[in-house]
């Protein structure tokens, strides 16, 4: 077996002083797909915000080693810089600020200011948007401002396919996107994955992961990951939902260890 | 208190920051020793040969000047010294239309400042101005042959006496301000620029502003007067040495838009932190006339401006656009003022501010209606942005509205530069300061995108130097 790509041990994240994530494991190893599923509020967004380096949230204990290296004391930019990428479930807009100048300053930064001629930068990000449906106007308009959540979904996608990332994470993609949509921006995720790459894809509902199919499910609940398994496990929950899971799971459920 | 050679390495400091900040060694025809007489003003027309109505209207004006009392609604101006300012300098002989004729050394500093290569590029005429006077002026060829005059206001004062005395301080007249009256009183070099019915000039007219000796006072005096259907853009910018004792820049601009015609008079200020820049703007726009403000406030100590548009007839619209920068030790006071004395006009404001390091922004603003004036429409917008919790931004707007069929809006917002922002800049590669230059200049960019690309690339450059420049 290779490598792990990314590595989490027990890991323990709190926000504002309330502890979400209580001591989750998970390893990703290049070339995987991992779906994780889980009721909201479960800490799906906490662990992509963790994985990603925002500082408000802290890591209180374990570890997240990512090519063989630890990670915690690495800000936002270093992680982007070394290949992880964040497709966020809520993405901010930046006023004033056009995609195409934005995204011009990623990827120099990510791949560095002289591997990046402005016109084959044009080049590259005129053909991805044409790959996820994006009107090539999109790139004059200020970053998310006034984006409908289909817009704003496909826009991360196109962040994500100039920014060619080793370890893609993918908060809630799906969410806000007509069943086309939906296609357009799984296929072009599905074109982006190398055997090189790890993805974790998050989601709420199965129908993403029809698209983009994983290797592994794993099911979080109140900042565990409670059941893991193969593609069928999408499935099942599906049909069964997330009820029994949070009685036998639930923060309320078992005793919770504090600070642990 | 700081001893010479702590003092002397905090200029050094400030110089190493301010790109602009180098000065010249002075060799100057003239130089008026400290402080302002009645005598001063005399040698003052005398050496430019005025016409005796003008000095009249000096010598007044002085009066009126030292009748009235330092404004103290507004930022702090006392340490202002009237005692310890050269009124006068004088650095070469005449404004010259050939750089080669320019003296070296005034050459050599616009060259480092881009000027004459500004004017080749993209500039339709250029007017340089060094301390007290114009030393070169120029303006296309093909303009001069459709009557589009473009001088110094010495040079107009000499050539079109009859144009100057019907126009001048017909719009700020003496006694509006103290520092209006000043100017009237001691006013020397400044833009004069008439653009003659129905003439467009495409591309815009530039004046550059320098200060050089230390303790300068300069107080150009500038007016623009666009006949029916004409069209100008102006632009204008400023720049000084660091010195440790202050500079005084108390400029008057008036313009005045005749019927259907348009003016935009663009500002980029970037006044070295040593300089109290204390200027009154104002404009006539007559029926269907259009009045455009673009100011970009950056640098200077203290700055009060209000650049003001007088509507007086019908269908007369005014626009100020406005950003300002304070950044630490600095006060922008900074605002508009909209005049409606006619129905059907408009007015719209949008002032944006930055504070940062200390820095203080205010924005003062006044919408005034006359009772005749109704169906006006009037729109202000203030936005601040706070950098940090030692910085400050206030607003005073004023409102006296004397009729009810209008239609006003105001909004006025302050925030600060969002953690998710930042969060979501840093997560695509960018660190934690390219982050927040890249949402301040996205803020500015109402502003910025009204710039020509010259004047945008070189803000948002400026802007990244001030971010940098407080660092640590
Ligand atoms: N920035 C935050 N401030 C306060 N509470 C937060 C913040 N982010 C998440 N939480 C809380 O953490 C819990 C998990 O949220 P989240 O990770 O967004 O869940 P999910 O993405 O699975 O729906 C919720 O109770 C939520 O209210
Ligand atoms: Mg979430």
């Amino acid at each position: 077996m290779s490598d792990p790509l990314l590595k989490i041990e027990n890991l323990h994240v709190a926000v504002e002083g309330k502890q979400i994530l209580r001591g989750l494991n998970l390893v990703v190893r290049p070339g995987e797909i991992h779906a994780i599923m889980g009721p909201n509020g479960s800490g799906k967004s906490t662990l992509s915000n963790a994985l990603m380096g925002h500082p408000n949230y802290q890591v209180t204990d374990g570890a997240v080693t990512y090519k063989g290296q630890e990670i915690q004391e690495w800000p936002a930019d270093e992680r982007a810089r070394q290949g992880i990428f964040l497709a966020f479930q809520y993405p901010t807009a930046i006023p004033g600020v056009s995609l195409g100048n934005f995204l011009l300053a990623a990827v120099r930064n990510v791949r560095g200011a002289a591997n990046v001629k402005p016109l084959e930068f044009r080049k590259e990000l005129m053909a991805c948007m044409k790959d996820l449906g994006i009107r090539q106007d999109f790139a004059g308009r200020y970053v998310n401002e006034g984006f409908s959540g289909g817009e704003k979904k496909r826009v991360e996608i196109l962040q994500m396919a100039m920014l060619k990332p080793s370890l893609a994470i993918l908060d809630e993609t799906d969410s806000g996107l007509d069943i086309d949509a939906l296609r357009i921006v799984a296929e072009g995720v599905n074109r982006q994955v190398t055997p090189e790459m790890g993805v974790l894809v998050i989601t709420h509902y199965q129908r993403l992961l029809d698209y983009i199919k994983p290797h592994f499910v794993h099911v979080l609940v109140a900042g565990r990951i409670v059941q893991s398994g193969g593609p069928e496990l999408a499935l099942e929950l599906e049909a069964r939902g997330y009820d029994e899971l949070l009685r036998t799971h639930g923060a309320d459920a078992a005793p919770v260890v504090a600070g642990a | 208190m700081a001893d010479a050679s702590t003092e002397a390495a905090i200029v050094q400091q400030i110089r190493s920051d301010y790109q602009y900040g180098f000065s010249d060694a002075e060799d100057y025809v003239f130089k008026s020793g400290k402080g302002l007489t009645r005598e001063l003003i005399m040698e003052i027309s005398r050496i430019k040969q005025e016409p005796e109505w003008m000095l009249e209207i000096r010598l007044k004006a002085f009066e009126v000047f030292k009748s009235k009392p330092m404004p103290t609604w507004g930022a702090d101006l006392s340490g202002i010294d009237f005692d310890d300012i050269h009124y006068y300098v004088r650095p070469s002989e005449k404004a010259e239309t050939d750089w080669d004729d320019v003296p070296e050394y005034i050459k050599n500093t616009f060259d480092r400042l881009g000027i004459p290569e500004a004017e080749r590029k993209f500039l339709a005429g250029v007017s340089a101005q060094y301390e007290s006077e114009v030393v070169y002026h120029s303006i296309r060829e093909d303009l001069e042959k459709l009557g589009v005059i473009f001088l110094d206001m010495d040079g107009a004062l000499r050539q079109f006496p009859e144009i100057v005395r019907q126009y001048f301080g017909t719009v700020i007249p003496m006694a509006d301000n103290k520092f209006a009256a000043l100017n009237t009183a001691v006013w020397s070099g400044g833009s004069f620029i008439y653009v003659p019915e129905g003439v467009k000039v495409d591309i815009p007219l530039q004046a550059y502003f320098r200060i050089n000796a230390q303790s300068m006072g300069q107080f150009e005096r500038t007016l623009i007067i666009t006949a029916p259907g004409s069209f100008v853009h102006y632009i204008e910018g400023c720049t000084a040495p660091v010195y440790s004792k202050d500079s005084l820049h108390a400029a008057v601009v008036e313009l005045i838009a005749l019927e259907g015609s348009k003016i935009r008079y663009t500002t980029i200020q970037n006044w070295s932190n040593n300089v109290y820049n204390l200027v009154t703007k104002r404009a006539k726009a007559f029926r269907n006339a259009a009045v455009e403000w673009i100011d970009g406030n950056l640098g200077s100590k203290i700055t009060m401006k209000y650049p003001a548009i007088f509507l007086m007839e019908e269908g007369a619209r005014g626009e100020v656009l406005s950003i300002a920068f304070a950044g630490k030790g600095q006060h922008q006071d900074a605002g508009a003022k909209m005049v409606h004395l006619a129905p059907h006009t408009s007015s719209t404001v949008l002032s944006k501010s930055i504070s940062k390091d200390g820095g203080r922004a205010s924005y003062r603003g006044l919408v005034k209606v006359l009772p005749k004036a109704e169906k006006i429409r009037s729109n202000v917008r203030c936005d601040a942005l706070i950098l940090d919790p030692e910085s400050r931004s206030d607003t005073y707007p004023t409102m006296d509205i004397g009729n009810q069929d209008v239609h006003i809006g105001h909004e006025a917002t302050v925030s600060k530069v969002g953690d998710e922002q930042v969060f979501y800049l840093m997560s695509r590669g960018l660190s934690e300061d390219d982050a927040i230059t890249m949402i301040v200049n996205g803020f500015f960019e109402p502003f910025t995108k009204e710039l020509p690309l010259e004047y945008a690339v070189e803000l948002n450059r400026l802007i990244k130097l001030e971010m940098e420049g407080s660092v640590g």
